[in-house]
């Protein structure tokens, strides 16, 4: 009987449960749709350039000089190689700079010393300063009272500055990924702590760094905002002839292209745009390539 | 019955063992230790440990874990300097030079007391360079192929990689990688080499290659050993010291040395209760 | 056992541990790994001293008062007027449109991978949103203007100006969604696993749980992304260059175009203005003010993520 009486009480208690509230499967798809909205518009963006700039995508945007009066012959190469030299002084000047003061903050400062933690706070804040920012430092500093002008010089520092505190932090943390006990190792065998850092850490962090470092310069390759306080906008038809030359680069030539408003101009920003979106894809990839190709030796 | 058992491997392993005719006086002395305290901030990881360690012998820490016998193992070449925030207070003397004295160069502590740790910490180079590594930065001077395959022989490796140099050392198996790290050490031509668990992360087979190896190489280098197996310690040690953990006054746990001497007679004749439930495995 | 006989010699003989070699190469690498670290605060030095020396200057021939509260702001006339209202309230109105769009998104898209997406499918979505953050500004700038305003917003609002502020917010809010997401997400990461179950084991559903338990968990986070997130929408330059075009204009409608401070900075920089000028001096001021709102945030920022960092580690 009290067997019975208890198959009975059991009974309706169902925990087959009555499947997901509608509202907690509204909330759901409301949080996806908020993940898409951000990779639609990507989509759409690239879309929007490539088909109004598929009419210009020839050999003629990077063999032909920009040109004000003739549009539908007019090309990005003055920008394109302005862009590579802006870039290769650039790398110049921000690599060694931005991995030995990496190697010093990871490697060599006693942790939580008062120098080390001015430095750590001062990048910090320098990642989250505006870019323009920058510019009013590369005008005052470099262009005017070192009198270096609207050159690629002024340009590459400028930008180097602007992506040093992004070297520093993915340089860093590329070398706190190499296991504490091959540097203890290194050590233990008497040698000096730049010995241990040059001839271990810094070799094993390569892979590391190097993916920092690309996407840090693709950083630099897609900035206009402080190139407009240091010259770049004067009209430049001409390719770069050394570091005190004038120059333009692909996001300021279409920069340019875009404030003029005749549909040709519409159309050459819009296949000069694809074309530095497939140079910075390519960076991304090669950079994403590197990390994966030499993931977790240890 | 397990306790029996344990107690007759002990035994076996000590009539194996090499402490056999080890007196209880140190005549020859590398590392004399007066009241030697390790601390990490404000927290004393060891108390006063005053012990001497002679020269061409294999010196056994062991206890249980937590009892600081890495952390002591750490000073003795200044490994401990690297952690920020440790410091050593007390004696800790090298053929009677303070080893913590002011005008000591912990480098050049380095270059003389050689050190194997736990895992097998090998360089992600060749064989070849891993144990090039160290006469190169200490600026050795001499034919370099001629010391690699000396000291991967004296390391007991040489037969199984002499034909594999330039492979990289990650391919080896664990017990090789830590022959190398042997290797490796004794290339900078150190006296002494201490042993941080050489065998904690290797099979018995590997373990006993190490251990067969530490005997070889007391001929030539004082060893001093951290190891977890008490049997190791039996069979391969001339002098064992015990150490454990224990709450002081203020409820604070601290390492602290309970008993040094003669392997044979820690594990045979303990003096203290608390080393005889230890070895016997009543502890904890 | 007796307490060993002690006799330590200063240095010398067998027991020597003197330094063997100089080493003075070890001197100057340090020396220059200091000068590296050092760099990036000469830059902070060389920011504040560029930025605050024309500033001191122009505040010698424009008060401050009229500088910080003067509703007219023509620089370029013969007898210009530096009230920077109409820049600030252009940059806020703009701001706030970004901030609209992507305070939702970015952390609903933040909930989404840290408490929905499975490991795979957030191996996938998480660098596609982050691409986001990879498409240069002029770029955005370009879609605003030609896309966003042109191709949508002029069928909508049929009397919009071409250049107008909505579509750079738009825009923008789009651009700041990865920065939002991504700090969102890592504060949310660090939640520690148990607070969760402790909700489910009570019956909450995932719903429940994220929106009474993660979120809070998570909010010093959550906010710091915010503050970060505005300060890249105030500091943000080429979109409202492009889109929002060049006209002081002191007003909160968003349908009409409105220049703000750093797209003054970029229009009057990017002119050959002589270096005594007053003209020159004002994009001096104005960069000082957009350095000190964009530095107070990012400061605000960084105090919050240490917070949580703290809280759970």
């Amino acid at each position: 009987m009290t067997a019975q009486s208890l198959v009975v009480a059991t009974a309706p208690l169902d925990l087959a449960g009555s499947g997901q509230p509608l509202k907690d499967r509204a909330f759901r798809w409301m949080l996806f749709a908020a993940l898409t909205v951000g990779v639609v518009t990507l989509a759409v963006l690239i879309a929007y350039v490539t088909i109004k700039g598929w009419p210009r995508l020839n050999s003629t945007l990077w063999t032909n000089m920009p040109s004000i009066r003739r549009p539908e012959r007019a090309g990005a190469q003055s920008a394109i190689t302005g862009t590579l030299w802006v870039i290769s002084f650039t790398a110049i000047f921000a690599l060694p700079t931005g991995i030995l003061a990496a190697l010093y903050l990871e490697e060599f400062a006693r942790p939580n010393s008062r120098f080390q933690r001015l430095v750590e706070i001062n990048i910090q804040n320098l990642a989250a300063v505006p870019s323009i920012v920058y510019g009013i430092l590369g005008l005052a500093v470099f262009a005017r009272a070192l009198a270096l002008g609207q050159s690629v010089i002024t340009a590459a520092l400028t930008l180097s500055l602007l992506i040093l505190p992004i070297i520093i932090i993915s340089t860093r943390e590329a070398l706190r990924a190499v296991p504490r006990n091959i540097r203890d190792g290194s050590l233990a065998l008497g040698a000096t702590e730049w010995q241990t850092a040059s001839r271990q850490t810094l070799p094993a962090a390569i892979p590391g760094i190097a993916t920092g470092v690309i996407l840090s310069l693709s950083r630099a390759v897609g900035e206009a905002a402080p190139l407009l306080l240091l010259g770049a906008v004067t009209f430049i038809t001409f390719n770069p002839t050394g570091p005190l030359s004038g120059y333009t680069t692909l996001p300021i030539q279409i920069f340019n292209w875009t404030k003029d408003s005749r549909e040709e101009f519409q159309i050459l920003a819009s296949a000069t745009i694809v074309l530095l979106l497939v140079l910075l894809l390519v960076m991304n990839f090669v950079a994403i390539w590197i990390r994966n190709r030499t993931q977790k030796r240890w | 019955m397990p306790e029996q058992s344990i107690e007759m491997q002990l035994s076996s392993a000590l009539t194996d063992g090499r402490s056999q005719g080890i007196s209880d006086e140190i005549s020859n002395v590398v590392f004399t230790l007066d009241d030697l305290r390790v601390f990490y901030g404000d927290y004393q990881a060891i108390r006063g440990v005053s012990l001497t360690i002679a020269k061409n012998e294999i010196t056994a820490f062991i206890g249980p874990s937590g009892c600081g016998k890495s952390t002591l193992l750490r000073s003795f070449n200044r490994m401990n300097d690297l952690i920020p925030g440790a410091r050593v207070e007390g004696l800790l003397a090298y053929h009677g030079t303070d080893v913590y004295g002011p005008d000591v160069d912990p480098i050049e502590v380095r270059r003389r007391i050689g050190m194997v740790f736990q895992k097998p910490n090998v360089f992600p180079k060749s064989i070849y360079d891993n144990v090039a590594y160290g006469p190169r930065v200490n600026h050795i001077k001499g034919n370099m192929d001629d010391l690699v395959e000396e000291c991967l022989t004296k390391a007991a490796l040489w037969d199984e990689v002499k034909d594999d140099l330039k492979k990289s050392a990650y391919a080896l198996s664990g017990g090789q990688q830590q022959r190398l790290v042997i290797a490796r050490c004794i290339a900078v031509r150190p006296e002494v080499i201490l042993m941080d668990e050489p065998c904690a992360s290797l099979d018995p087979i590997a373990t006993s290659k190490i251990e067969e190896l530490m005997r070889q190489l007391a001929v030539e280098y004082t060893i001093v050993i951290v190891t977890h197996n008490m049997q190791q310690a039996a069979r391969v040690s001339d002098r064992t010291a015990f150490f454990t953990a224990e709450l002081d006054e203020a409820g604070v746990r601290h390492g602290r040395l309970i008993e040094y001497g003669p392997t044979r007679q820690i594990f045979s004749a303990p003096q203290d209760k608390r080393t005889e439930d230890y070895i016997s495995g009543r502890f904890g | 056992m007796s307490r060993p006989q002690i006799a330590v010699s200063a240095a010398g003989g067998l027991g020597s541990l003197q330094q063997t070699r100089s080493r003075v190469g070890e001197k100057l690498i340090r020396a220059v790994l200091v000068a590296a670290a050092a760099v990036s605060i000469l830059t902070t030095f060389g920011i504040v001293i560029s930025v605050v020396v024309p500033t001191i200057e122009f505040f010698s021939e424009v008060s401050v008062t009229d500088f910080l509260f003067g509703t007219v702001w023509t620089p370029l006339f013969a007898d210009g007027q530096f009230g920077v209202l109409p820049l600030v309230t252009g940059t806020l109105v703009i701001t706030a449109i970004a901030v609209v769009v992507a305070l939702p998104l970015g952390l609903g898209a933040a909930v989404y991978l840290s408490e929905y997406a499975s490991d795979r499918s957030r191996r996938v979505l998480k660098p596609t949103l982050e691409l986001l953050a990879g498409i240069p500004t002029v770029v955005f700038g370009f879609f605003a203007l030609e896309f966003v305003t042109q191709m949508l917003l002029v069928r909508i609002f049929p009397d919009i100006d071409i250049f107008n502020a909505l579509s750079a917010g738009l825009v923008m809010g789009v651009m700041i969604i990865p920065t939002i997401a991504s700090l969102s997400e890592d504060a949310m990461a660090a939640v520690p696993s148990g607070l969760r179950d402790g909700s489910y084991a009570l019956g909450s559903t995932k719903r429940q749980t994220a929106m009474k338990v993660v979120i809070p968990a998570a909010l010093s986070g959550i906010v710091a992304a915010f503050v970060l997130g505005i300060s890249r929408a105030i500091g943000e330059t080429m979109i409202v260059t492009i889109a929002a075009g060049l006209e002081p204009n002191l007003s909160l409608n968003p349908l009409q175009g409105m220049q703000t401070m750093t797209s003054y900075i970029a229009a009057a920089g990017s002119g050959d203005l002589s270096t005594g000028s007053i003209e020159y001096k004002s994009i001096f001021a104005v960069g000082f003010l957009l350095f000190v709102m964009t530095f107070l945030m990012n400061m605000v920022s960084i105090r919050l993520v240490r917070r949580y960092r703290q809280a759970y580690q």
